[in-house]
């Protein structure tokens, strides 16, 4: 056994400190990824299949009202309605994964180095960013395919991707703090679904808030997922955008608000 | 700054209803190492979280490399390694990326944590298992590359808690050995042990605690000498001569040695000074015409120190089988 030898370590600037470690962290949550890539199917065959499914389940029987006039119409109301569903589910995942993951020896490690307290859980979001490009990729793509067109332009196109993975990177925060809150990653699972469900369902999602009854039509109107849908329609296939685009914003800054304080909290308290 | 690298008084922790420490002073000396030994559910690893900023204590202070665990939590972070009872190295990392990482969280530039990462797997015999997924290594390879991750920063103080614990006996050499090597580099060392002899081969005072409570703190020399030293096992060849095997060894006991304790195989048990009654024993055995099948000179088990320390079998007797399941 040799003794060690001692260079002078490089050390690296203290500005940025926390976003280096963050993408440090990121990196590490994405080779995670890379070692169990069906980890992937949340974000890869569910957009395909939950197309596949209400377009051509339901697509015919809500065809010729208010959505529209024919089974095209209802593709190009679903695409960018669906992408709300889609992305809060993905966001299940997250709040498993650090469940599981916190009662490793890892994490004890984490907490013993001199980085933020935060840093573990935001370099694991940060690592979701990629997930969530894939759910807005593969469900735009494969709506393509069935023949969905953008009838705005690149630009706006770009500007519902950076909205949609904003809006899902927030709503991750809620994931955690139930991935800390609960004991076992199944019931992460099983509290999300009963959130995510009627939030995405209770929406403009699949059909237009105006065929609801009154009392539904109050809740789908100050729902989240909504506002995102509405906003990332108008992007897509035209329509009045700026006013949801900033409740959307605004929804965000209140998600972050509230469940990233809650989340790190919870963090914090389970050592 | 005082010369002391951990400084611990009155540590008092409780979970609930249970009182995992109860007013425990540990103080360590820089360059030294400090043996923490007690049985399972003593309280060892919940006082390395409180000194490792893992835990806050309900009551008590601490100071680890002159800074406060409480006040200057961040301070101490940058002060020290952990090496926990688990290894806590992430599974689906190779070998090189885990240190690698930890070097990079350090605020080494990619460069150098490359070059740490290379030198710390050479210097634990992980260079061919380097790129290989943490998940496959064996036991005792995973026990390296934590003890490794812990080291990538050149920690002031280490807290290796149960380094060896479920290691097989070779293993558990090669550890001293690393750990002795890790003292000749100037660190401070807090490890914690369910063995006498490990803390004796390596530590330079020990504290022994039990249910949250110091019962002892010594050298190892001085808790030796109040143990009763070392212990020297007989056993007859023929079980007829239990007796006169008694009678002998009954001449060549140490002073204020406890009874002898005679086991299950006829194997009679008792204290001695030192390992210079060994001729004499010899000699009396062969003019008594004693043969033997088993002789044999040992520390004392960490039962035995808990019975001579608390002169209470009971509480002893039921730490049996966390010795055995360790």
């Amino acid at each position: 056994m040799t003794a060690i030898a001692i260079p002078v370590q490089s050390r690296q600037p203290r500005q940025f400190r926390l976003m280096r470690h963050a993408l440090v962290l990121a990196k590490r949550n994405i080779i995670k990824i890379t070692r169990a890539p069906e980890q992937l199917i949340d974000v890869t065959l569910q957009p395909v299949i939950f197309l596949l499914l209400f377009y051509y389940v339901f697509g015919g029987a809500i065809m010729g009202g208010a959505a529209g006039e024919s089974r095209h119409d209802y593709l190009q109301f679903l695409v960018p309605g669906l992408l709300g569903q889609l992305l809060a589910m993905s966001s299940i995942a997250i709040g498993q994964n650090m469940n599981a993951d916190i009662e490793k020896g890892v994490f004890d490690r984490f907490r013993s180095l001199p980085i933020g307290r935060a840093i573990p859980l935001i370099g694991a979001v940060s690592a979701e960013f990629f997930r969530y490009l894939m759910v807005f990729l593969i469900n735009v793509g494969f709506g393509y395919l069935l023949g969905f067109r953008i009838t705005t332009n690149p630009l706006a196109l770009l500007a519902a991707l950076g909205l949609c993975v904003c809006f899902a990177l927030a709503f991750a925060w809620l994931s955690i703090w139930v991935g800390m809150m609960v004991r076992t990653s199944g019931s992460v699972q099983g509290i999300m679904m009963l959130l995510v469900l009627p939030l995405s369902f209770g929406s403009n999602t699949f059909v237009p808030t105006a065929t609801m009854p009154g009392w539904l039509q109050a809740f789908v109107n100050v729902n989240p997922i909504s506002d995102l849908v509405s906003a990332v329609r108008g992007l897509m296939i035209g329509g009045p955008v700026a006013g949801h685009v900033g409740l959307t914003f605004a929804w965000i800054a209140g998600l972050l608000a509230v469940f990233f304080p809650l989340a790190l909290r919870g963090y914090i308290r389970r050592t | 700054m005082t010369d002391l690298a951990i400084e611990a008084t009155g540590l008092t922790k409780s979970f609930g209803d249970t009182k995992a420490l109860i007013g425990v002073d540990l103080a360590a000396r820089r360059g030294s190492v400090l043996a923490v030994l007690g049985p399972n559910g003593a309280g060892k690893t919940t006082a390395v979280r409180i000194l490792a900023t893992l835990l806050r204590a309900d009551a008590g202070t601490a100071r680890v490399n002159g800074f406060d665990v409480r006040r200057q939590p961040e301070k101490v972070r940058e002060s020290i390694g952990l090496t926990g009872q688990f290894a806590s190295v992430d599974e689906d990392l190779t070998g090189t990326q885990n240190l690698v990482m930890i070097g990079q969280l350090l605020d080494m530039s990619k460069k150098a944590a490359r070059q740490r990462a290379a030198e710390l797997l050479e210097w634990f015999d992980l260079t061919e298992a380097a790129s290989k997924v943490a998940k496959n290594y064996s036991g005792g390879m995973r026990r390296r590359l934590d003890l490794a991750a812990s080291l990538v920063g050149r920690p002031q103080v280490i807290f290796l808690d149960e380094p060896t614990t479920g290691l097989d006996p070779a293993k558990r050499e090669d550890m001293w050995d690393v750990v002795r090597s890790l003292i000749s580099d100037g660190s401070t060392v807090l490890l914690t042990t369910q063995y006498l002899e490990e803390a004796d081969a390596l530590a330079d005072e020990i504290t022994v605690i039990d249910h949250g409570r110091v019962i002892a703190h010594d050298t190892p020399y001085g808790l030796k000498r109040v143990v009763g030293g070392q212990r020297l096992t007989v056993r007859p060849a023929d079980p007829a001569r239990h007796d006169d095997l008694l009678t002998v060894l009954g001449t060549v006991a140490g002073e204020g040695a406890h009874a002898p304790e005679t086991d299950g195989r006829g194997a009679v048990t008792i204290g001695v000074d030192g390992d210079e009654v060994l001729p004499d024993v010899v000699a009396r055995l062969r003019a008594a015409g004693i043969a033997v099948e088993e002789f044999s000179l040992h520390l004392p088990s960490l039962d035995e120190v808990f019975f001579t320390l608390t002169g209470t079998r009971s509480a002893a007797g039921s730490r049996e089988s966390s010795e055995v399941a360790a």
